[in-house]
């Protein structure tokens, strides 16, 4: 037997280099393991006892952000340890995505700088506003305002684009953290845990450290559940929508107790209710224990979502009026916006992170000998 | 919480004093404000470092019968009391000590009761599922929902607060002189609960005991551990158990901080090695028995040895054998390239490896049992995983004594009350690392100092509040 000492670092100095810091970090964790019923990161830490960049890239994006192991850490400043992993991970998780991006260089600028996100809102409002001026209607309800073939020829190319450009992300991703090929148990395992939160929910769901300093709570863990739940409903309507168009001729606009409305109703109101908890949330957590310079990204990126389901419900409640074409202007342009910066907005996170619970439950299974 | 101002402290008469903010002092301030006492904690340490060394620490032993919590099958008295008996050897006070064990069990629900989480014992921890419950985060977590509970419970907690002197009269003690935010404070209170902790930080103390040896030891736990009031106890004629020399070390990583290093500065790989002191020399059995057992005696060992360090040597194919160190190790191909890293005389350890190599003998190496592997005509013997020291990378550790906790203190009875120089104080009660050598008065064992802590703490809390009900 041997092993690769080379790679361990010393843990008295403190680096610059988000991935080489994490790996210090992690080092100590594992000779501590204190917070082993924390969450999926510190099993993971223990079945190794050195670690190659992809083993960080992928605690990183394991790791949720829940801030429990801060607060029971022995070893945080102003011990000479200087423990703060959950920064250190969502340093090295914000490299990872602005690493693996393609093309590279929009994500960077996309994770940091709520300005740029702004500007692409604007942009994306502008270029609505000019289309639905330019081009006739030609149907009921909205389409009286922006036709339906105007509509696909814009967002269908909007949508798959970055879908792709994430896929080869994605792929980046699984071959850096060494994936290998799934068995459906892990995706039973990694689905699971994502529709619980279950890396929130403390180890024992008390929850986790996120706004209340040491004290336990749901509160971050119910709102993304809002935000994850909310955006799959609406993802949904807009699906049966289309499905209903094409499949069985129904055309919008569809009435209240239709499929699309059934969804997108509650959907968008969970998304605007989760979104501003979120902002809530995020004003009474502790910088210090977040990412480093992307607090201005992260939350310019939830104003977008949550004004992506506003906007749609508005939309919605102004049908027949003049309102109506303002609105489709602002709520099409924000989900132009949202979904051209999917790949490069905090939006990515969603995507690596299904992915490292996927590696995870793989991982998992694999050294169990499955 | 309230973070309390000066005039806060002097403002009022406490119905109880708690001096020290760890596990002990905790438990105590919050049975007393369970019952509507007034009460204060005066911790030494800043609010970053608060809670000596309980933050430290990872499990609690109980006694239990039947599952309890996350402890498995039956943990009964009379074989804790016999795990007890094998480390001190004898070195306890037995009524103290059943006591102690027996109220344990009545303890863990009360733990979680007030905040504390459990978990599953921890890996490379199985062992000890049956006898000892793991915090959910560690101690520091424990500390918090404690810290937490006595916020929500209205204890008032001064931060940096360094009690200097208790005034006693008679057999009463009246008030505490406290040094505070830059100033010398009486505080005072109807009832006291001294809860501060062993001297194992201030070297010069260890150094009296030890001499000038104890300057290169290393302090796993707290910097605040100075033992500034059971000095001053000691100096009231309190009286007094444990051995006022001695101190509980164990072997750790020689490059581990001054203080506070904690659990990640230990080191597993003695049983696969050799160990050399400065001078190239083996010096004992590093084979004698598994490392949970051995690692104590070992900060003994070295600090017996020439500026109290040693250098445990494996090669390759044991480095994969022990949990990972978390400094990385001193690596060389060659002995003598190693040695010379190392900054040992070249020739003597070129020689001991030599020697060391040429005793192995042939047979099988099991790692995780006595394997009898052992030596043949060397001096000092290893009697087991004695496989030769032959295949490079080589790597080697620096080994130095790290103090966990010091073994005098203040003598107690079963309601925790202290006793002077005329019986037994009116109203101070001690507990935790403070009073513990009374049952622990020699070896550890783990999370026993918990036990004790929280045993005595929540029955000086209750006899405390009693007393000024």
């Amino acid at each position: 037997m041997s092993l690769d000492v080379s790679l361990q670092t010393d843990p008295g100095v403190i680096a610059t280099d988000p991935v080489e810091e994490a790996r210090r970090q992690v080092e100590i964790c594992n000779a501590c393991r204190y917070c082993e019923g924390f969450c999926a990161v510190f099993p993971a830490i223990t079945r190794d006892k050195v670690f190659a960049d992809g083993d960080i890239t992928q605690f990183a994006n394991l790791c949720h952000n829940c801030r429990g192991c801060y607060y029971a850490c022995q070893y945080t400043a102003p011990h000479e340890f200087e423990l703060n992993l959950p920064r250190a991970l969502a340093s090295a998780r914000a490299e990872s995505w602005e690493r693996l991006a393609w093309p590279g260089g929009l994500a960077r600028l996309f994770q940091s700088r709520g300005d740029a996100l702004a500007a692409a809102l604007i942009a994306g409002f502008a270029l609505l506003f000019a289309v639905i001026a330019a081009l006739p209607g030609e149907g009921e309800g909205f389409y009286a305002y922006l036709g339906h073939g105007a509509m696909v020829a814009i967002f269908a190319p909007a949508f798959l684009l970055p879908l792709a450009a994430l896929g080869v992300s994605l792929r980046r991703y699984w071959r850096e953290v060494g994936g290998g090929r799934l068995a459906l148990p892990d995706w039973r395992e990694a689905l699971l845990a994502a529709g619980r939160m279950r890396n929130l929910n403390g180890g024992q769901g008390q929850g986790c450290n996120f706004e209340k300093a040491e004290r336990f709570s749901d509160a971050r863990r119910h709102v993304h559940q809002a935000v994850l739940y909310g955006f799959l409903l609406c993802f949904a309507s807009t699906s049966s929508g289309t499905v209903l168009h094409y499949l069985f001729g129904m055309e919008a606009p569809y009435g209240v107790f239709s499929l699309p409305k059934l969804l997108g109703v509650p959907g968008g109101i969970l998304l605007v209710v989760g979104c501003a908890g979120m902002l809530a949330l995020k004003a009474k957590a502790d910088p210090a224990l977040g990412t480093p310079g992307r607090s201005s990204g992260e939350r310019a990126f939830i104003w977008l979502l949550g004004f992506v389901g506003l906007s749609g419900l508005l939309l919605y409640a102004v049908r027949g009026t003049g309102l109506t074409g303002p609105l489709l202007a602002l709520h099409l342009g924000s989900v132009l916006t949202f979904f051209l910066l999917t790949p490069y907005s905090k939006m990515a996170h969603g995507f690596y992170r299904m992915t490292a619970l996927l590696r995870e439950a793989q991982d998992k299974r694999e050294r169990a000998g499955g | 919480m309230s973070e309390a101002d000066a005039a806060t402290l002097t403002g009022e008469v406490w119905d109880v004093v708690v001096v020290g903010g760890g596990n002990a002092a905790l438990c105590a301030a919050i049975e007393a404000a369970e019952t509507g006492a007034r009460v204060l904690i005066l911790e030494g340490a800043p609010r970053d470092y608060r809670g000596g060394n309980s933050r430290h620490t990872r499990n609690f032993r109980c006694m239990h019968h039947g599952a309890l919590g996350p402890l498995v099958e039956t943990y009964d008295e009379e074989e804790f009391w016999a795990d007890l008996l094998r480390v001190t050897k004898g070195e306890t006070d037995e009524a103290l000590a059943r006591h102690a064990i027996r109220t344990s069990e009545t303890c863990l629900p009360w733990m979680q009761a007030h905040g504390v989480r459990f978990q599953k014992s921890l890996s490379g921890t199985l062992s000890l599922d049956r006898t000892n419950a793991f915090f959910l985060g560690g101690g520091k977590a424990l500390v918090n929902a404690y810290y937490l509970t006595a916020g929500d419970l209205g204890v008032t907690v001064a931060y940096e607060a360094t009690v200097r002197h208790v005034g006693i009269e008679g057999a009463r003690a009246t008030h505490v002189e406290v040094d505070y935010q830059g100033e010398r404070l009486t505080v005072q209170g109807r009832a006291l609960v001294l809860a501060a902790g062993g001297f194992q930080s201030d070297l010069d103390w260890l150094a009296r005991a030890w001499g000038p040896a104890a300057k290169n030891f290393l302090i796993r736990g707290t910097p605040y551990n100075r033992g500034v009031v059971l000095k001053d106890m000691l100096d009231h004629g309190a009286e007094t158990v444990g051995d006022p020399t001695q101190c509980h070390a164990v072997a750790i990583d020689g490059r581990a901080p001054k203080y506070d290093g904690g659990i990640v500065t230990r080191l597993d790989c003695v049983p696969f090695s050799i160990v050399v002191n400065k001078d190239g020399q083996r010096f004992y059995d590093e084979g004698e028995d598994v490392w949970p057992k051995r690692y104590a005696i070992w900060g003994r060992l070295v600090a017996a040895q020439p500026d109290q360090v040693g250098y445990s040597i494996i090669d390759a194919r044991s480095i994969d054998l022990f949990m990972p160190s978390v400094y990385p190790p001193v690596t060389a191909d060659t002995i003598p390239a190693l040695a010379e890293k190392l900054g040992l005389p070249v020739e003597a350890v070129e020689q001991t490896v030599a020697t060391f190599n040429a005793a192995c003998r042939a047979g099988e190496f099991h790692p995780q049992q006595l394997d009898g592997l052992a030596t043949e005509g060397l001096d000092p013997p290893k009697t087991n995983w004695a496989r030769p020291i032959a295949e490079p990378p080589f790597y080697a550790y620096a080994l130095r004594p790290g103090v966990t906790f010091t073994y005098l203190g203040l003598k107690v009875d079963q309601t925790a009350r202290a006793t002077g120089p005329e019986g037994p104080y009116d109203n101070i009660w001690s507990a935790g690392e403070m009073m513990a050598g009374s049952i622990l008065g020699q070896g550890y064992l783990a999370g026993f100092g918990m036990t004790i802590g929280t045993v005595f703490g929540r029955i000086a809390g209750q006899e405390a509040a009693a007393h000024v009900a």
